[in-house]
């Protein structure tokens, strides 16, 4: 037996098939638009507070609202005495759906600590940002929590992101050490060393 | 002689300052309105050491990308109608401008000046005329490219507007009817009459079918939304693929100065012209030049006031169609391709016959 879902259509009326009144609905809502608008820039322009009525942002002067769990650029977090967090144990090259992290691993000159990361490299025009690296890191050493938005160059390289950089350049903010401060995207150089925590 | 010579010199330069500032600030409206109905702001970015003029400096900085930018030609195309297609496309929208009365006749320096620059007394053939040889810059553009495209986008294009000019000028029977003339002068001057008295006898009271066939076919004709498949912006690849820089440059301000051309033929035809309703000068008043309301009361007004009042009523009637046809364009989805031809050829053109029957029938009846 094969179902049959029978569709309603709805025929046309006449009024909707004669287009016109159709067509002057339409120019209602436009000419609403268009006067209402107009209207609300005149209103600013003059000094009245009157609503903003446009959703752009106009991006360079204003960025937008960037939300405490927005996943940006990543970064690799640091021991106070500077050296790599990470323990090269690869749960995150594992978990990466886009196959986009390369760890190599080699012995920690640090007694305590087996492995670390010789090289650790992210290509980020293959990541999908999909955060899954960072929930699956059991050091906590890894983070998109950069704050960076606009992520653009003109050559591939660019996105090839190495060890250094990921525990240099990406020391960017985060709503968890300043809270309150990433709103309007305040980016602020992160002290390792005043933290507490961490091995 | 020289003076005749002068004036009209003088009255040529002033249409074609009129319709390039026309098309060139219409560049600007159209982003403007349509940002304004989306909610948006439109371009803004462009600035002379800090003016930005509310992004009209944008429309310079496009005229001046648009100069600089190679202008290539496809080098298997036929070079020389290639080069001459968009001149061929542009020119006639001006002429047609040259048949439009602007302004009432005024003296001045003791000549008689009629802002037209040319009265012919078959004007309105003269615009349908010239509406058509636009067909050819469109066609030509198509075929010279030498690209597959371009050329079904040409005819495409030629399809569309000479189904469309035939609407037009069926439509258009129905004021000349009316009006018993075909000379826009006359026409503008027999819309400054009452009907019973109180109407002013405008060609959208007393041919509203008309109207409504006159202004879509406009529409189409000059290849603007609902009907802009000819184009199709960036969406369907149309006759000018193949220009670049200044020549497609040309078709875009083509396009723009239609809109102020058409904008002012509905206003000659249907718009009562530069007329003012109730507003007469002394020659129409036997010697009292003013507004005569129809309930009897009386306003007098100086004859250059008048004058002056009604070339502002003709401007303001031009940039509210100009404003309405882009409006129209950022309001209505596009028809499909056939939808288009059923629309011109099985509801419009039956439309515009009956109003020609019609509009016939009562004037025999009214005659007897
Ligand atoms: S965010 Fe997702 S795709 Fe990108 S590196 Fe992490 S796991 Fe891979
Ligand atoms: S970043 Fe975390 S999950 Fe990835 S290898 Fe280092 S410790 Fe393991």
């Amino acid at each position: 037996m094969i179902d049959v879902k029978p569709v309603n259509r709805s025929k046309l009326t006449i009024i909707q098939n004669s287009y016109y009144p159709e067509l002057l609905k339409g120019l209602g809502v436009t000419m609403r638009h268009f006067f209402g608008n107009l209207a609300r820039h005149t209103g600013r322009a003059i000094g009245l507070k009157t609503k903003d009525p446009m959703v752009t942002i106009l991006y360079p002067e204003k960025t937008r609202h960037i939300a405490p769990r927005w996943r940006g650029r990543h970064r690799l977090m640091t021991r106070p005495d500077g050296s790599p967090r990470c323990v090269a144990c690869m749960m995150c090259e594992t978990a990466c759906p886009d196959d986009c992290i390369k760890i190599t691993a080699g012995e920690s000159p640090d007694g305590r600590i087996e492995k670390y990361p010789v090289a650790f490299e992210i290509d980020l025009l293959r990541c999908c940002f999909c955060g899954l690296c960072v929930e699956a890191c059991p050091e906590d050493a890894i983070r998109m929590d950069s704050g960076y938005v606009a992520l653009g160059g003109v050559t591939r390289s660019e996105f090839y992101l190495d060890r250094d950089f990921l525990l240099h350049n990406s020391e960017m903010t985060t709503h968890a050490q300043f809270p309150g401060e990433l709103d309007g995207m305040v980016v602020k150089r992160v002290d390792l060393s005043k933290q507490s925590g961490g091995h | 002689m020289l003076a005749e010579f002068g004036i009209v010199l003088g009255k040529i330069a002033f249409v074609l300052f009129l319709i390039l500032n026309g098309a060139g600030i219409l560049t600007w409206v159209e982003r403007k309105q349509g940002a304004l109905i989306s909610d948006r702001i439109g371009a803004n970015r462009a600035s002379i050491l800090g003016i930005k003029l509310w992004g009209l400096i944008n429309s310079l900085a496009d005229a001046m990308k648009l100069a600089f930018k190679e202008d290539y030609s496809p080098p298997r195309g036929l070079h020389f109608l290639h080069s001459i297609a968009p001149a061929i496309a542009m020119f006639p929208v001006f002429l047609t401008f040259a048949v439009i009365p602007f302004g009432p006749p005024i003296e001045l320096w003791g000549h008689h000046i009629r802002l037209q620059i040319l009265n012919l007394d078959i004007g309105v053939l003269f615009i349908l005329a010239f509406g058509s040889i636009a067909v050819y810059g469109s066609m030509i553009a198509g075929w010279a490219s030498n690209s597959k495209y371009a050329l079904l986008g040409g005819m495409r294009t030629s399809a569309q507007m000479i189904s469309y000019e035939i609407i037009l000028g069926l439509a258009l029977i129905g004021p000349i009817l009316v009006f018993g003339t075909m000379e826009p002068a006359a026409m503008v001057n027999a819309q400054n009459t009452l009907l019973w008295g109180w109407l002013p006898r405008w060609g959208i009271v007393v041919q509203p079918l008309a109207f409504l066939l006159f202004l879509p076919a406009a529409l189409a004709e000059g290849k603007r939304a609902p009907f802009d498949m000819p184009e199709g912006e960036s969406e369907i690849i149309g006759y000018f693929t193949e220009y670049s820089g200044m020549r497609w440059g040309m078709f875009f301000l083509g396009e723009l100065a239609e809109i102020v051309v058409l904008s002012a033929v509905i206003t000659t035809i249907f718009l009562g012209g530069y007329h003012i309703p109730y507003l007469y000068d002394a020659v129409e008043q036997a010697g009292q030049a003013g507004f005569h309301f129809p309930w009897g009361s009386y306003w007098a007004l100086g004859d250059w006031t008048v004058a002056i009042l009604r070339i502002i009523a003709f401007a303001l009637k031009v940039a509210f169609l100009m404003w309405f046809q882009i409006q129209v364009r950022w309001t209505f989805p596009r028809f499909r391709y056939d939808q288009l031809m059923r629309v011109s050829w099985r509801e419009m053109m039956p439309a515009a016959l009956l109003n020609i029957g019609i509009t016939g029938l009562i004037l025999m009846l009214l005659k007897n």
